[in-house]
């Protein structure tokens, strides 16, 4: 029992974690979890470049097919590229009881939501970004287009990582809420989706796009503010059970 | 009289066409370590997860220092501590890693305080080995270092010495023991025979009206 002599006393004055302190805690674990589990990095990312691959095998590999299918093909692949990674969001959280110690944790919730989203984008939504250059070029994408599609692919996949997170929230307590998640979300980032590829039809189009990138701007930050409430509201309700 | 530090008012609680607790009173004083005690199924984690403030289907209040805990949330839940029975330990992440989330999402912590909390559960030498390799015993003791540098005055902890090896539990117990006379005040729920002496036994058999279940 001679080590229980070196327990510190409660004498001390608290030391409570401030809102930056938990914030960091969890932006540190998350990367980490992130990076250890390469899997869940890779998969939406094969299944991105898989689509994309696939289509010009599979309907017509003429130009003339390709080119105005393009933006809408790169786009709705990330989309569902996206999708298919919300379902593990908040599942090994809500089963271990992490989510729990979150929910008590004397800090705002929706912060720390924020965070897991803002990571979820990071290892789904930025390496698509960084590899549709690549299949913008197979699909015979003009060069000075590129820009705009990457710029909406940039202020778009945050918006699918935030609202998907809503989904993910509110099915988390379910025992399979894969389909229910695509369900509920899927009608949510239709909005994303037609300015986003719009975007850049207008700019192949010659048409003034400042228009577009306002109203997708504005999506990112109404998201941005409100998604990561509901989310957690969503989270207390799953973990109140 | 003493005001409570944690107290129960008027608490009715059914869960699945049951009455688990009906208009039920208890105080918690600080200081008190309480065991609460009752048959599989008879409520005993339903309690501490409505003392926890994370179940809130139920009628009744539950009162800190007077108040409702959901009128003083942030306050109040910056002096819990709730150690579920559920493990919040990733298999991905290493010792270290994991203590170093679970501890500083409530409070500043040093390394060093970590290396030492891991020394007194138990695990020296395993700071750096990935949870995935522990035995489900060492993965507790993870979690249980928690309590060797946690200052929170409110300790709820829910069946923590499941695969704990007995002198794991004498350690745990003799923590226990030292930090209700510093002040803290624990509830706890266990199967274990417990060697704590002033332990106030809290017995949920009894406190609802049964007569559901016969009917």
């Amino acid at each position: 029992m001679t080590l229980g002599q070196k327990v510190p006393s409660m004498n001390k004055e608290r030391r409570s974690q401030n809102l930056a302190g938990v914030l960091k805690v969890n932006f540190v674990r998350e990367s980490l979890l992130a990076f250890r589990n390469r899997q869940s990095l890779v998969n939406p990312l094969v299944f991105f470049s898989i689509v994309i691959v696939l289509f010009p095998l599979g309907v017509s590999p003429e130009p003339s097919f390709l080119k105005p299918a393009s933006i809408g093909l790169i786009w709705v692949s990330a989309l569902l590229a996206m999708m298919l990674s919300l379902d593990h969001l908040f599942q090994t959280d809500f089963d271990d009881g992490t989510l729990e110690q979150l929910v008590l944790s004397a800090q705002p919730l929706y912060l720390i939501v924020l965070v897991k989203s803002l990571i979820h984008w990071f290892v789904t939504g930025l390496p698509l970004i960084l590899i549709s250059p690549l299949f913008a070029m197979m699909l015979h994408i003009d060069t000075q287009h590129l820009p705009i599609l990457l710029l909406t692919l940039i202020i778009g996949t945050p918006v699918i990582s935030l609202i998907g997170g809503i989904g993910a929230a509110l099915t988390v307590s379910l025992r399979s809420g894969g389909v229910l998640i695509s369900l509920l979300v899927l009608p949510l980032t239709m909005p994303i989706l037609i300015f986003g590829s719009g975007t850049v039809q207008a700019s192949i189009d010659g048409l003034p796009i400042s228009g577009y990138l306002a109203i997708m701007l504005i999506i990112l930050v109404l998201t941005l503010t409100l998604a990561p409430f509901a989310t957690s509201a969503a989270l207390k309700m799953s973990v109140s059970n | 009289m003493e005001q409570a530090l944690l107290q129960i008012q008027n608490l009715s609680c059914e869960r699945d066409d049951r009455d688990l607790f009906n208009d039920f009173n208890f105080p918690f004083y600080a200081g008190d370590i309480v065991q609460i005690q009752g048959t599989n199924g008879s409520g005993k984690t339903t309690l501490l997860r409505i003392l926890s403030g994370l179940f809130t289907s139920y009628q009744g209040s539950v009162l800190y220092k007077g108040e409702s805990i959901f009128d003083c949330e942030s306050e109040y839940q910056s002096q819990l501590l709730f150690v579920g029975h559920k493990l919040p330990v990733k298999p991905s992440l290493n010792v270290l890693e994991n203590l170093r989330f679970l501890i500083g999402i409530k409070q500043v912590v040093t390394d060093k305080s970590l290396f030492l909390a891991l020394e007194l559960v138990g695990l020296k030498g395993f700071e750096y080995a990935l949870c995935q390799n522990l035995s489900a015993g060492q993965q507790r003791r993870v979690s249980l270092a928690r309590l060797y540098i946690c200052d929170a005055s409110l300790w709820i902890l829910d069946e923590i010495f499941t695969a704990i090896d007995l002198s794991g539990v004498s350690q745990i117990e003799a923590l226990l023991q030292k930090k209700s006379s510093e002040g803290v005040t624990i509830i706890l729920t266990t199967h274990h025979e417990l060697s704590i002496s002033d332990l106030k036994i809290l017995s949920v058999d009894d406190v609802g009206s049964k007569s559901a279940l016969y009917e």
